[in-house]
């Protein structure tokens, strides 16, 4: 996978994550031109679709797109359940996920997106595996939090 | 110190957190821009304060700034200070920042890889993980080269979910650093059976994308592969696994032989869609790349487009799609099996999705026969009209055309009904593709001769109607069609039947309000036809008529004259002028027709697109050779005005080079045609078919009878479909006929027009309905072969198209990082570390060194050291060395990487210094090599060091300089040892025995050894006195000879540049465990981060915080010292306020100091 990105309907990028090395200009541009492309498809449009030499596939939640570029080899229907996990576990972690706890909670939609998947790749193709690990950061991360505000 | 913290955490009260900010943009829709200005301006004042927590809120802050598309690069520096902070909470934020924000042309990613490799090997498995996971976004070929042991080391990892982060990263480590493949492939192949299914699913995915790319190198990796494919039941796995074999199959046909079975089977079991697809995809791939025509394989693709048709029944649109999609792959090699499916194709040009329209399209262009084509061009006629959007009408619009003149009109058997195709699409209002349209009729028109008749007769009824075309906007793309009408006009005029008709209606008034370029063709046109039209009144001696059509002429041409368009206006002013001219000859009946005609003879032919690029260069001939010297610059500009006037000048040098053209022409037509009789490539026309042409030229082409129970009248009408029954009728006919003279084996002449002999059933016999003579493009002799490279020299995994069954070599070990060699490196190894140039030259001899030394090398590890500044080194040590240019260039490219390893070494915090030092002055170059001692011979140059590993032992590092013009060898190393410090000797050896310097120094040259030594105390500085003894062989004799030195072991030689953080440093100093000391120097002339830069340089010192003209700076020593210093500076007096929990090195370290400022 190149990259994966997340916007609404009215076409603001809510998650971006690029797994080749891209000059943030050629992002910013590659980002405009794809939203422009996906948002003009009608509802019923299948969910692929060719762009430069990629292949796009994406699909909508509600009012977020969930849009992955991978290469021209790889499966798309597999891409299109990438893209249905990582909002399983999107709501499993914050328990029915809408766009706002994205906006809200950004970075940890990247850590779950970072244990999901890593340069591109699945990591674990297991749920379970994938929010344990995710807890498991959390709980860490509280401990420390709550050291802190003690120390403070 | 404290109090800053506290104030820290006071302020942090009042910061806007993430929600905060968001909530902010989303209140401020207005004016956005300017809130987030306010917003990054709190946040740099974040970013200064200490407290790592304000920080990193600030960091995350700017993350999601940057996703908004905000310039956050300034903070680089910031979030590497939170990634390496000790908190998880907090490095995971500067991480997640790093993989957002940082490239690889980020500079301060050479400052992370002693961070992250610390991470790497941090024993809490999140730091790891987070660490593993910022580095596969953001690693560059320098730290994957740095980082690639550290990483293979995970892979065998106690906990999977370590291992299988490790695993994936390897991937991207390979692109960046691609000599670790090698290395790291065995461990990896490994983890294909590791016991964990996501450390396994890993590993099988890095291999099939490094398979995918280069599958030549993984074959031998088939029978594991397929071991695993029959036992996997995870069908991630499985896709990826069945995609790597699509990609071995067409390298080893066995391979695919022996996958069809399994994969069948999958395709027959599996419910899940995406691996059914994935198995259909690589029978497919499979089914290629063996042999056709294998009976039984016909059932694997039947099966396959079984499948598929099921696919593309579904409703789900995303599998139409995609079933449409495997389609046109089966299609390339076994059309016959989809072709089948036509009526499922067709089907789904209705679909509502247009990308689903649009590959049904794709499919029906490779699907196309001669007996379909007919067929399957109506129904996208039909589509034609009822298309909505434009965009998806001139997709069809192309479609058509391109399905009509693939592979130079293969499957068209009826020409006029290609032309009706044509004609008709001209009714198409506001496409853009009237060009395409213009630029076929023109084609067939050219190309084949038997059509033009048909042709002509149908162009000269569009420029009649051409107000049907052009209708009211000016830009309608659609008239660029009169461009081709008029041109097929006036070139093939003696087929038309009217031709006074048609000239009248190119001087139609309308005509100037066409395109420029339009209006320039129809002048010119105008004049072919009127000889034409001459020559067709002489003939009937009416000169009468002859004159009308002058007069007619001078009458319109005019209007032309004063166009706005210089290309229009000068035809036409030539052409009037002309048929003035013919008028005052005709008025005294001098017959001009076949002169006129002359003006217009030669025929045209068709030059291939690329013929002019393969015009072979002639021998002898230097293309980039100046034809005359180049002119002065102040010529230059004299010279400009002419090329306007150019045209007046030169002109009698023209017409004799035209001259000779003309004649040059006419010989080379006449060598073409040879060469056109004798290439049996070239389709002639037959002699024996019906149209023998006795003579070449444009007299002589044939005239196509014309069906006229066909009416072409009006170009609105529909008339293709005509074409369509008729050519049914043709067929049965042909049919009926084929049967009567069954009995004939003799196959006949073809015949012109309607009339065609029998012929075999199979379609690609149906006989055209005209013996059609498609002219094939022109090139030139001795074309050059094409040379298209279809390989992208940038592909970065062309980089990893590495041999993996080869055993390692040696040299292809990691670079492995350890902080102090134990053992003597040697020299061969010490030179690769430093340049690259001298590490291909020198391998061979390195090779039998290493050979020969079987024994050290066991205890010994190639280990690369870090160099300190080895660019200063050079510049003071190889200053002879100047001929080597290329060298000096290579260095240059390294400076950056030896850099990279400074700061690496000094790690996090010695960086902020270096990071703020950098927006002021450059540093002046510093070296820490002094002087150990010198003769006429040699001389030696030496720099201590130590690190944390061991604490009783420091390198210290000689470079041996030749300033002789004898060539110095058997140098032996030896130093008197104290009882606190000693030379470490190999085994064996007595504690008075030297070591051998392990290489030999041509003149002028240097190298550098290194000698361990082990120490007890270190709280004093040491002297050791030592003796070099050395060979000096010239031409004549070898001497003998010796020098003495004197080791300095300073204190600071025992100071290792330590990272430390403000808050622990602050509980350092609270801890009063440290005795203090203080200094003051006078008269210090310097810039204060060019002080502080000296003292972390030569004393091995790093900034911790940097405020004004005061600076806390931390150092350790190998033994765990701690040396605090408080530098402050006002009016050239600087004093240094010290702590260290060890008194006397403290006074030493001072006095140390106070001599390095002494001396500048």
């Amino acid at each position: 996978m190149r990259f994966m990105l997340l916007f609404s309907r009215q076409g603001k990028l809510r998650l971006q994550k690029w797994y080749t090395a891209t000059a943030e200009r050629d992002k910013k541009k590659m980002v405009r031109e794809l939203m422009q492309v996906v948002l003009a498809r009608k509802p019923k449009m299948c969910s692929f679709l060719e762009w430069r030499d990629l292949k796009i596939v994406y699909k909508r939640y509600a009012s977020l797109y969930f849009c992955c570029a991978v290469e021209e080899q790889d499966n798309e229907l597999i891409t299109l359940e990438v893209i249905h996990r990582f909002v399983e576990l999107l709501d499993k972690y914050f328990g029915s996920v809408c766009e706002l706890d994205i906006i809200f909670n950004f970075e940890k939609a990247y850590f779950i997106l970072d244990e999901f998947l890593m340069g591109g790749e699945i990591q674990d193709t297991s749920k379970k595996s994938v929010l344990k690990a995710i807890e498991q950061a959390d709980l860490l991360q509280e401990v420390s939090l709550n050291l802190k505000h003690k120390m403070a | 110190m404290a109090l800053k913290i506290v104030k820290g955490s006071i302020d942090r009260m009042f910061d806007k957190n993430l929600q905060d900010l968001v909530r902010g943009i989303r209140n401020h829709k207005e004016d956005e821009a300017k809130y987030i200005s306010t917003c990054i301006d709190e946040i740099k004042q974040e970013l200064k304060q200490d407290n790592i927590a304000v920080k990193a809120n600030a960091v995350c802050k700017l993350t999601y700034l940057q996703m908004l598309g905000y310039d956050v690069s300034w903070a680089a520096f910031n979030i590497v200070e939170v990634m390496s902070s000790s908190k998880f909470t907090y490095k995971r934020i500067g991480y997640l920042a790093a993989s957002q924000c940082f490239h690889e042309g980020t500079d301060v990613i050479m400052l992370t890889t002693n961070q992250i490799r610390k991470d790497l090997s941090s024993p809490n498995q999140y730091d790891t993980g987070v660490a593993l996971t910022g580095l596969s976004c953001f690693v560059t070929p320098d730290l994957a080269r740095d980082l690639a042991n550290d990483i293979m080391t995970l892979m065998s990892h106690t906990k999977p979910y370590i291992r299988k982060k490790a695993v994936l990263i390897m991937y991207k480590v390979f692109l960046k650093y691609p000599e670790s493949l090698r290395p790291a492939f065995p461990r990896l192949k490994e983890k294909l059976e590791d016991p964990d299914p996501g450390v396994q699913s890993a590993a099988v995915n890095v291999i099939c994308e490094l398979a995918r790319r280069n599958p030549k190198n993984y074959l031998s990796l088939a029978p594991l592969f397929f071991k695993l494919m029959t036992s996997s039941t995870n069908n991630w796995v499985l896709i990826k696994i069945i995609k790597l074999f699509g990609a071995l199959t067409p390298l080893e046909p066995r391979l695919g032989k022996k996958l069809i079975e399994p994969l069948t089977n999958l395709i027959h079991s599996t419910s899940a869609m995406s691996l059914l697809y994935e198995c259909v995809n690589t029978v497919i791939a499979v089914l290629i790349s063996l042999s056709s025509g294998m009976p039984n394989h016909s059932a694997s693709i039947q099966l396959c487009v079984q499948k598929l048709r099921i696919l593309i029944e579904d409703s789900d649109q995303n599998l139409k799609y995609l079933g449409l999609l495997a389609m046109s792959k089966i299609l390339k090699t076994h059309p016959k099996s989809v072709q089948s499916h036509k009526d499922l194709i067709l089907q789904c040009l209705d679909d509502k999705d247009e990308s689903i329209r649009l590959r049904a399209l794709d499919l029906l262009y490779g699907m196309v026969s001669k007996k379909n084509l007919m067929e399957i061009v109506k129904k996208l006629m039909l589509h034609v009209d009822k298309a909505e959007g434009t965009t998806y009408r001139d997709e069809l619009l192309t479609k058509i055309i391109d399905i009509c003149s693939q592979s130079n009109y293969q499957y068209i058997t009826n020409f006029e009904w290609y032309i009706s195709i044509l004609v008709e699409l001209t009714r198409l209002e506001g496409t853009r593709h009237g060009h395409l349209i213009a630029s076929q009729m023109l084609d067939v028109a050219i190309r084949v001769k038997a059509i033009r008749g048909f042709a002509v007769a149908q162009m000269a009824t569009l420029l009649d109607n051409a107000h049907l075309l052009t209708g009211n906007t000016q830009r309608n793309g659609i008239c660029e069609v009169l461009y081709a009408a008029a041109w097929i006009c006036g070139e093939f005029s003696e087929h038309l039947e009217d031709p006074m008709q048609t000239l009248e209606a190119m001087l139609r008034p309308k005509v100037a309000t066409l395109p420029g370029h339009i209006q320039a063709v129809y002048v010119q046109n105008a004049a072919k036809l009127f000889a034409t039209v001459l020559q067709k009144h002489e003939g009937e001696t009416d000169s009468q008529a002859a004159q009308e059509t002058s007069q007619l002429l001078i009458d319109r041409l005019p209007l032309f004259v004063q166009s706005a368009n210089l290309e229009v206006q000068e035809r036409a002013s030539c052409i009037l002028q002309l048929v003035k001219y013919i008028q005052k000859l005709q008025q005294k009946n001098v017959e001009v027709a076949e002169e006129v005609t002359a003006l217009f003879a030669g025929e045209l032919n068709p030059v291939a697109p690329k013929a002019q690029k393969k015009v072979p260069i002639p021998e002898g001939l230097d293309l980039d050779a100046w034809i005359n010297e180049p002119p002065s610059e102040s010529e230059s500009e004299d010279e400009k005005p002419k090329v306007v006037f150019a045209k007046e000048e030169p002109k009698h040098y023209r017409s004799r080079h035209t001259e000779v053209d003309e004649k040059e022409l006419a010989r080379r037509r006449e060598v073409r045609k040879q060469e056109q009789a004798n290439n049996p490539f070239y389709i002639k026309a037959s002699p024996s078919s019906q149209k023998v042409y006795d003579a070449p030229g444009v007299e002589h082409i044939p005239v196509v009878q014309i069906d006229l129970s066909v009416p072409l009248k009006v170009p609105g009408m529909p008339m293709s479909d005509q074409y369509l029954k008729l050519e049914e009728e043709r067929r049965q006919k042909e049919k009926a006929e084929r049967k009567k003279k069954e009995k004939k084996k003799k196959r006949e002449k073809r015949g012109k027009g309607r009339k065609a002999d029998s012929g075999p059933e199979s379609e690609e016999d149906i006989t055209p309905a005209h013996q059609v003579d498609i002219v094939t493009e022109e090139m030139p002799e001795n074309a050059l072969p094409s040379d298209d490279d279809d390989k992208d020299p940038n592909d970065p995994h062309k980089a990893l198209d590495i041999d993996l069954d080869k055993p390692l070599a040696d040299s292809e070990k990691l670079p492995v990082r350890t902080h102090r060699p134990e053992v003597l490196k040697s020299p061969a190894e010490d030179r690769d570390s430093k340049s690259v140039p001298q590490e291909t030259k020198k391998k061979s001899s390195k090779e039998k060194k290493e050979k020969k030394k079987d024994k050290e090398k066991d205890r010994k590890q190639i280990k690369p050291t870090v160099h300190w500044f080895p660019v200063q080194k050079s510049s003071k040590h190889k200053k002879k060395k100047q001929k080597k240019e290329k060298e000096e260039k290579e260095k240059k490219k390294k400076k950056r990487h030896h850099h990279h390893h400074h700061h690496g070494d000094a790690g996090g915090e010695d960086s902020v210094q270096n990071g703020t030092v950098e927006e002021e002055e450059p540093l002046p170059p510093m070296s820490n090599y002094s002087l150990l001692a010198e003769n006429s011979y040699i001389k030696m140059v030496y720099d201590i060091q130590g690190n944390h590993q061991d604490e009783s032992k420091v390198v210290v590092s000689v470079i041996f300089e030749n300033k002789s013009d004898s060539f110095l060898k058997s140098m032996e190393f030896n130093v008197l040892d104290s009882l606190n410090s000693k030379l470490q000797r190999p085994e064996g050896a007595g504690p008075h025995d030297g070591l051998t310097v392990p290489f030999q120094l041509p003149p002028g040259v240097s190298n550098e050894a290194r000698f361990v030594f082990s120490v007890q105390s270190i709280v004093m500085p040491q002297k050791l006195k030592g003796t070099l003894t050395f060979i000096v062989k010239s031409d004549e004799s070898s001497t003998h000879e010796k020098l003495d030195f004197k080791l300095h072991f300073t204190c600071t030689s025992y100071l290792i540049t330590t990272p430390c953080y403000s808050d622990a440093y602050a509980k350092l100093l609270e801890s009063g465990d440290l005795k203090g000391s203080s200094l003051r120097l006078e008269g210090i002339n310097m810039p204060f981060h060019h002080l502080l830069a000296r003292i972390c340089f030569h004393h091995h010192f790093s900034v911790v915080e940097r405020i004004d003209s005061c600076a806390s700076m931390y150092s350790r020593s190998i033994q765990g010292h701690h040396v605090c210093l408080l530098v402050k500076t006002s009016d050239q007096t600087v004093s240094i306020d010290a702590k260290c929990d060890e008194p006397s090195l403290l006074g030493n370290v001072l006095d140390e100091i106070k001599q390095t400022f002494s001396k500048c």
